[in-house]
């Protein structure tokens, strides 16, 4: 049986004020990136940041991606703030 | 070779093995990034990194490819430190050994820069007033893009 889920993971300071490391959510069929972060900031609260004004990276399946890009069943998506290593 | 580790390590050590790469390098160039006390915020007393295992890696092995397709590149090092860090600790180590000193010191400068601006690390500073996520810095980013070509 193939995944019918979306794995969404968030990192360092977005991690933190959502109080979330990992969430497990049904695929929805043409859904892009987009899509996603609008349903997840419609839960309110700290939520709407990922709509906000703030940048949010993002990575699919390990790779930056934009957020037009479609995401799919099985996919790992990840959000974060721009990366500050080094 | 590649390694995210929360251990310190051994720039002495790692310059002996680089030294091993072979007859045809001629030079070898070395970066090594350490805690500051001063960063978004004053009296930094330490650091946490966090990191997205997997992709950190990957993210960098695309970085040394791209750098051994620019310049004349006959081995790589990268060792990049994750969790908690003390003021003067070693954060990163990036050793770049070529034929000749041109191609070192560009290829350690790209693989730096654009691992500051591209690899998902990301720094909180600790410091008696609390803890503090790093803000990307505009001349960063600047210096990743410079590279563009």
């Amino acid at each position: 049986m193939t995944d019918q889920t979306i794995t969404v993971r968030f990192f360092a300071r977005l991690r933190e004020e959502l109080g979330t490391e990992q969430l497990t959510l049904p695929a929805e069929g043409d859904q892009s990136v987009s899509d996603l972060l609008a349903t997840l900031a419609s839960r309110g609260g700290s939520w709407a940041q990922l709509q906000g004004s703030q940048p949010v990276m993002i990575a699919i399946n390990q790779a930056m991606a934009k957020p037009g890009a479609p995401v799919r069943a099985g996919d790992e998506v990840a959000f974060f703030p721009p990366v500050t290593g080094g | 070779m590649i390694s995210i580790q929360t251990a310190d390590f051994d720039s002495g050590e790692e310059h002996k093995a680089l030294r091993a790469s072979g007859a045809g390098t001629g030079a070898i160039a070395t970066f090594t990034g350490l805690v500051r006390d001063s960063g978004d915020t004053q009296g930094v007393s330490g650091l946490f990194l966090e990191h997205y295992p997997g992709m950190t890696e990957q993210v960098i092995s695309g970085l040394i490819e791209e750098a051994s397709r620019r310049w004349d590149v006959r081995k790589v090092r990268v060792i990049h430190r994750v969790g908690r860090l003390l003021l003067q600790d070693q954060i990163v180590f990036v050793g770049v050994c070529s034929s000749h000193r041109g191609d070192a010191f560009a290829a350690c400068e790209f693989i730096m820069d654009a691992l500051k601006t591209s690899a998902p690390f990301w720094k909180k500073e600790l410091s008696e007033s609390g803890e503090h996520w790093v803000e990307q810095k505009a001349s960063d980013v600047a210096r990743g893009k410079a590279w563009d070509k």
